[in-house]
């Protein structure tokens, strides 16, 4: 669509304008501030300058804990892509099932975070839960409390659970988008189970594939909640991922100014991966307009 | 199959035939989809699981969920259930969080609609930087705002209160609104509101009268997006919220940590939390993806 240029859009834009800077820049020049200053208590602050900062970037729990995130973003990354394609290849594309499919899979995308913690904090567990039950009674030794494997399996079996239904949801309406006419020219044509998801179905779902990576990429890259409930970040500091440090070095240890500048570097890494997501969403958009599901 | 098609081609048989040929390859595949509907049926129990086992403890006692592991419960009780809808402490959880929950839907909704009529219409200055601005506070962790938060709502005097709450879930709700309505918006062809202009309305009549109800569904998803989002949120309820606005999944967690074991009470909470979310899915069911991929399916 053609667009026309008008400054006076501005007025239209401003109410979202003033909401935003109350609820984001105000909070986050609080936190510039405490990041280049220290405190001895009484509310007296004297300037830190960017010691914070080198303090944080050469820290070896900062490293730790940045490394942790990315290697949890990178295993669900691979379990949630190739299981939410093959769900949603396998999904059926009309007939009375689909709403039924569509609204199950999306139960757990509903749960408030930390419920989905509870549930599987209970169904995990050896004594009372279904799922540490029949692990232990295979004669597994199972404990997400004590073993750190463990920890980390329960972790991402609950990651997965959690969230794979957004990349099938997100692959499912790509698939949809697909004109009958491509499969009938690939089924004239002769061609195999593998070629139609090579060269159609494939190329077709790039656009909402890519989608689901970088919202599952980002938001596995600020998980706080359910690992919180279902480990506490232990044992030990095996769990404890960027979040979850932030607000132990925040409000356990009241280290502001660490915090600050911890918060401001996890922010622009974010900054960063946003730009990345903006840039490939907008170009994406303009060369095939894709129209899905929405219909 | 193909063979025959091509050789008959140019009569009509042969073009009836081919069609039959491609019908009948299209049934033998749907012999083979009983065995790909196993995928999803597979997938779906997993999913299914975890919530059947709270569910199941929901209706247990304490001492049948402690004593021996049973598929379903014994002796079904609903006193988990009776427990939380006669105590105001448990209950007035879920009305904080629907209160603060419908007042961040109507408030980030009412904000982004003129906001995302711009960005689909009219191209401004700085319109690109600001529109990437916006996305970066959808992606912003909550845990970086916590403490920020607490602070500029004390000043404020605001803590406690469900308006603290719902503002500040304005942060990631109403960049996703404004996302959300700009795809829908873009969909409405720009003819209409010249029409309208040509027509004698006026801007807010035709915004009301004629626009509107053309994105009605883009509205109902948005909303339906903003009270997922702050539904599920826990960490900024959390830090903002006392005892008179304290959510009801803030809850669940102190009495885990207080009373250590009264696991029916706790399944019977968390079950009840699913029940909203698994109602209002049912009217998005067909623009769930659509929301997720911030209006860009």
């Amino acid at each position: 669509m053609e667009k026309t240029w008008n400054n006076k859009a501005w007025f239209f834009v401003l109410p979202v304008l003033l909401l935003v800077a109350f609820s984001a820049v105000i909070p986050l020049m609080t936190v510039v501030n405490y990041s280049v200053q220290d405190s001895f208590g009484n509310n007296q602050f004297f300037w830190y300058g960017a010691d914070w900062f080198r303090e944080v970037l050469t820290s070896e729990r900062f490293h730790d804990a940045l490394m942790r995130n990315l290697l949890f973003s990178a295993i669900i990354l691979a379990i949630e892509v190739p299981l939410g394609i093959l769900v949603a290849l396998a999904m059926p594309k009309k007939g009375v099932w689909v709403p039924v499919c569509l609204v199950l899979m999306a139960l757990p995308l509903l749960i408030p975070w930390n419920v989905v913690g509870t549930i599987w904090q209970v169904f995990a567990r050896t004594d009372i839960g279904l799922l540490g039950y029949t692990v232990d009674a295979l004669g597994i030794d199972y404990n997400y409390v004590r073993n750190v494997a463990d920890a980390w399996v329960t972790v991402i079996v609950m990651d997965v659970w959690h969230w794979t239904s957004l990349v099938v949801l997100l692959c499912y309406a790509g698939l949809v988008s697909i004109p009958d006419a491509y499969y009938q020219a690939a089924k004239i044509d002769g061609a195999s189970r593998w070629a139609v998801f090579r060269y159609i179905q494939l190329p077709k779902m790039g656009r909402v594939l890519l989608i689901a990576v970088l919202l599952r990429f980002m938001d596995s890259f600020m998980i706080y909640t359910e690992p919180f409930v279902v480990t506490g970040g232990g044992p030990g500091n095996s769990t404890t991922f960027l979040s979850i440090d932030l607000v132990k070095l925040a409000i356990g240890q009241f280290n502001l100014g660490e915090a600050a500048a911890m918060s401001l570097v996890y922010f622009l890494i974010i900054l960063l991966l946003s730009w990345i997501f903006y840039t490939v969403m907008t170009n994406a958009g303009t060369d095939r307009p894709l129209k899905g599901g929405a219909e | 199959m193909t063979d025959q098609a091509t050789i008959d081609h140019t009569s009509l048989p042969g073009a009836a035939h081919s069609e039959s040929a491609l019908a009948a390859r299209s049934r033998m595949k749907a012999g083979h989809f009983r065995w790909k509907a196993l995928i999803p049926i597979f997938y779906i129990v997993f999913l299914l699981l975890p919530i059947y086992w709270l569910v199941n403890m929901s209706f247990k006692t304490n001492q049948e969920i402690l004593g021996t592991l049973t598929l379903f419960p014994q002796h079904p009780t609903l006193h988990n259930y009776r427990v939380i809808f006669t105590d105001p402490s448990w209950y007035m959880g879920y009305v904080n969080s629907i209160i603060y929950v419908v007042m961040n839907m109507v408030i980030s909704v009412a904000v982004a609609l003129p906001a995302a009529y711009a960005f689909s219409r009219y191209r401004f200055l700085g319109d690109k930087h600001l529109f990437f601005w916006l996305l970066t506070n959808r992606m912003a962790p909550p845990a970086v705002f916590a403490l920020p938060f607490f602070q500029l709502y004390s000043a404020f005097g605001l803590i406690d209160t469900h308006i603290a709450v719902a503002l500040a879930h304005c942060l990631f709700n109403v960049p996703l609104a404004v996302w959300i309505l700009e795809g829908f918006m873009s969909g409405v062809p720009k003819e209409i509101d010249e029409t309208a202009y040509i027509d004698g309305y006026s801007f807010p009549r035709f915004f009301f009268r004629i626009f509107m109800p053309l994105i009605a569904s883009g509205i109902g998803v948005a909303a339906f997006f903003c009270f997922m989002f702050s539904w599920v949120e826990l960490l900024i309820a959390r830090t903002l919220t006392v005892t008179d606005a304290k959510p009801i999944s803030a809850i669940m967690t102190r009495t885990v940590s207080a009373s250590g074991l009264d696991w029916g009470v706790l399944a019977a909470a968390g079950a009840l939390t699913i029940i909203p979310g698994a109602i209002v899915i049912w009217f998005v069911r067909n623009y769930i993806a659509k929301g997720f991929a911030l209006g860009r399916v």
